[in-house]
């Protein structure tokens, strides 16, 4: 098993929607156990590039390599039954049903099967197992009513939950603490933050950045769909770059390059 | 709820065996156990019972009323997976074929073709649908609504399988009540066994993709491979019900691919209610009875089908088995509102 | 050179079926599926003015057409506008009442030979070497002056844009003043429309049957499969190819294949490109 080299990464992903470029050869690549955060204005085609990392959206060039196998262009289920989990922006669950049948759903999954050993009849404990950890208290109604019936913040943690049902290697968080209350970004957090320290790699798709930098290892700025600036919180917070496109100061760039 | 102007509203309590037995399965008392059992029971029984007491006609109306009660379970199974056929006839008319050509040309008995037409069925309607399940709704409908028709005019034009006359004289089975057995049988087989998968973890699933596919294969699940499972199944219930239908009349023709074997299940599930599979189930006991009864009316009886299924989708979207159901298992009280 | 002209005849016959359901749909979702049954309603009903009120068939025919877009745009104000959005409700109830009407028809016993409508253009005319009559030519022009219109319409018109808005983005379109409900109803009368001026120019070329109807519901339904849902573009070569195809499977192979062909152009597309072949379908792409 390709255990040392980097667990996923990304070469000159483009993709274009109609004449527009949504994405523009990003390429970074992903150590095992990291914490990458990926930041950049609205519209800069953060969630396209987890999209296109994915599979949910098939890129115009370029390539993805998750564990040293190509992944690019699969369908959503094979890289999802790889281990490549993720949550999404606009959340998508099960409303109709019970917030814990919600989780049940990855379990049937041949990848967890394989993982679990194929034992039968405990996936609803197993289920309310990983609920209780997000802070779904198992001896309440919470975990058995209907997902639809949930505040918002408990939907956002509901889908950080079936994400992690898929015993994911790679977690991918896009906007996860967008709508969350203050409070709820409080708690969620320390969940996230001891994920990556028992080993799960984690990419962070963030607007809050105060919350992000004191958790990521490592940051990437997108903006036009283009990588503009790559390294520690503090690194990205100086250059340029990402001054001009988060703040809108003239920086003139060519001058800068030339 | 509350009706404009109206100052009272409907409070619904549910009764308290049903809170507890939908999820725990302690029952306390005679009175308990039956009221859980009889709704499931007394059908059964009675439909057990019926070809004991019923002869020529009537009984011919019985298999006929199984037959539509299997195609609507399986427009309602392919319907809970987000799947939504116009085509029931192309699964009825692939297993009546097969078994009638089977018979007819390999002199095969009805033992080997029924299963054989049952598999063999299923197996081609996974395969010529499954290029179309990845595109949802309409589209699916479209297609499954045309190819029966395409069939038949294949069938028509071309002179294959005895083309307009059909092939007659195929083997009957043992006897009339063996046919009857067979279709009440498959029938309560059929009801109770997809009862019982749409409440199981794949049956969670294949719910969970009419939902929301995209989820779903977040979740690491093949939705493609699951929906040509779920259409397999669908089929082969499909194809039964006409590879028996061949051997009971001991012909088989065009007008298998025929719209009635389309519309009539459809119509029942719209009227039975979608969802339950027991709507389903009710729906083709109510309609084919009546439909029999409207003989004497000829080609009117499907325009009567067609404005059934509308009044029944425009005023009681539900379906008469939700309602009854409703009735059954909550108290229903009228509260004044302050 | 006959094959040429047949093939043209058949192929733009095939898109004058086609034009009202693709219209229907690409502007608000909605598979008429009654579309056939509006098809033939209009013949019956022409017929009607022109054998029982005794009026001439071009008074008859315009009333026919108008008299059918009211059928359609009734047809969403008392069945469709409490289904609206649930694809699934809207096609069954739509088909039953498609079903309803063609049989209700053939109860009445409206078939034989004496239910036609008169050929309004007499004598033909020799193309190359084949007889062509102009009632055909007529039809030929019909089709192509309809999709031009249709286009012109589509792109071109205040109404037209407020139609693209809606098939666009229905929340969108409510939003900037766009009643969704009025855009639906006249989809539906103008893809009404559109099926009974077919049915005044295609039908006089033979009898009048109500089966017609469902054969016009597949080949419509095989085209749109074919070219692709929403696209006029599809719409065109999918009628073509059929077209073509039908004509060439009647010369080289025999007249009864003519039927297989829809059927194995579907089921080539599906394999090959499950959309239809000029189709917009993203399946999978999440709307971002």
């Amino acid at each position: 098993m390709a255990a040392q080299g980097p667990i996923l990464e990304v070469r000159r992903l483009s993709k274009n929607f109609g004449g527009v470029r949504a994405v523009h050869e990003v390429s970074f690549t992903l150590r095992r156990g990291e914490f990458l955060g990926v930041i950049g204005p609205n519209g800069s085609g953060k969630t396209t590039l987890v999209n296109l990392i994915t599979g949910f959206v098939k890129p115009s060039s370029g390539s993805v390599f998750f564990k040293g196998a190509e992944i690019t262009g699969k369908a959503p289920y094979k890289i999802a039954g790889l281990g490549l989990a993720r949550t999404f922006q606009m959340v998508r669950l099960f409303y109709n049903l019970p917030a814990y049948k919600n989780v049940i759903i990855p379990l049937c999954s041949p990848r967890v099967k394989r993982l679990r050993g194929g034992k039968y009849g405990e996936k609803d404990d197993a289920a309310i197992d990983i609920l209780d950890d997000m802070g779904f208290e198992r001896d309440s109604f919470v975990p058995y009513k209907p997902a639809g019936s949930l505040p918002h913040g408990y939907l956002k943690r509901l889908d950080l939950a079936r994400a992690l049902a898929l015993r994911p290697e790679l977690l991918i968080l896009d906007e996860l603490f967008s709508g969350m209350s203050m409070s709820e970004v409080a708690s969620t957090l320390p969940i996230i933050e001891r994920l990556n320290q028992e080993g799960l790699t984690i990419v962070m798709i963030e607007h809050r950045l105060k919350e992000l930098f004191r958790v990521v290892d490592r940051v990437l700025v997108l903006n036009f769909g283009m990588k503009i600036a790559e390294g520690t919180p503090s690194e990205v917070m100086e250059s340029d770059a990402v001054k001009s496109a988060y703040l809108g100061i003239e920086v003139d760039v060519e001058a800068q390059a030339g | 709820m509350t009706e404009p102007g109206s100052k009272f509203r409907k409070k619904r309590l549910d009764r308290g065996i049903k809170a507890r037995a939908d999820t725990i399965f302690a029952v306390a008392s005679w009175r308990e156990i039956l009221y859980l059992l009889l709704p499931r029971a007394l059908p059964a029984g009675f439909l057990l019972l019926l070809p004991l007491f019923l002869d020529g006609y009537w009984e011919k109306v019985l298999v006929y009323a199984c037959m539509f009660g299997l195609l609507a379970l399986s427009w309602d199974f392919l319907a809970s997976c987000g799947l939504f056929s116009l085509g029931q006839s192309l699964f009825f008319g692939l297993g009546a074929y097969l078994a009638g050509g089977l018979n007819y040309y390999l002199h095969w008995p009805p033992v080997v073709t029924l299963p054989v037409a049952t598999i063999g069925g299923g197996l081609i309607c996974s395969a010529l649908l499954s290029p179309v399940m990845r595109l949802r709704g309409v589209y699916f409908a479209m297609v499954t609504l045309m190819l029966p028709i395409l069939f038949m005019k294949g069938i028509e034009a071309t002179g294959l399988l005895g083309g307009t006359h059909g092939l007659s004289a195929l083997s009957p089975l043992v006897h009339d009540k063996v046919s009857a057995y067979l279709a009440v049988l498959g029938f309560l087989v059929c009801l109770f066994a997809f009862r019982r998968v749409i409440n199981s973890d794949y049956g969670l699933v294949l719910m969970a993709i009419r939902d929301d596919d995209r989820a779903v294969m977040s979740g690491g699940i093949n939705i493609y491979w699951r929906k040509s499972q779920a259409l397999f199944i669908a089929g082969s219930v499909g194809a039964f019900a006409g590879a028996l239908m061949t051997h009971h009349y001991q012909f088989v023709g065009k007008s298998v691919f025929a719209l009635d074997y389309s519309i009539l299940p459809v119509a029942a599930v719209a009227l039975g209610g979608q969802g339950s599979f027991a709507g389903a189930a009710l729906g083709a006991m109510i309609l084919v009875p009546l439909s029999e009864a409207l003989r004497a009316l000829g080609g009117l009886r499907i325009a009567i089908y067609c404005s059934i299924l509308i009044l029944s989708i425009l005023t009681l979207p539900e379906g008469v088995f939700h309602y009854m159901e409703r009735k059954y298992q909550q108290f229903e009280t009228k509260v004044e509102v302050r | 050179m006959s094959l040429l002209i047949y093939g043209l005849i058949n192929s733009i016959i095939l898109a004058l079926y086609t034009v009202g359901f693709s219209l229907t749909y690409g502007i608000s979702g909605l598979a008429n599926f009654a579309h056939g049954a509006l098809y033939i309603l209009s013949g019956y009903t022409a017929w009607s003015f022109l054998n029982i009120l005794g009026l001439p068939f071009w008074a008859s025919a315009p009333l026919a057409v108008i008299a059918t877009a009211l059928v359609g745009f009734l047809f969403y104000w008392v069945l469709l506008l409490r289904l609206r959005g649930i694809a699934l409700a809207e096609l069954i109830v739509t088909f039953a009442a498609g079903v309803a009407i063609l049989e209700l028809l053939t109860w009445k016993g409206f078939y034989g030979i004496r239910y036609s409508l008169p050929l309004f253009l007499r004598g033909g005319v020799e193309i190359g070497n084949v007889a062509v009559d102009y009632q055909r030519l007529f039809v030929v022009a019909t089709g192509i002056l309809l999709v031009i219109l249709l286009w012109l319409f589509v792109h071109h018109t205040k109404i037209g844009l407020a139609f693209r808005a809606m098939a666009q983005n229905e929340r969108t379109a409510l939003s900037i003043g766009i009643e969704s409900d009025w855009i639906g109803s006249l989809s539906l009368a103008l893809g009404s429309a559109l099926a009974a001026i077919a049915a005044m120019v295609v039908l006089p070329l033979g009898v009048m049957e109500s089966t017609i109807g469902y054969e016009v519901l597949i080949y419509a339904l095989a085209v749109a499969i074919v070219g692709g849902l929403e696209s006029t573009l599809g719409m065109i070569a999918g009628s073509f190819i059929i077209g073509y195809g039908q004509i060439l499977a009647a010369r080289y192979i025999g007249a009864k294949w003519m039927v297989i062909v829809p059927l194995a152009a579907i089921v080539l597309v599906l394999i090959v490109r499950p959309s239809g072949l000029f189709g917009k379908f993203k399946e999978l792409e999440e709307r971002v």
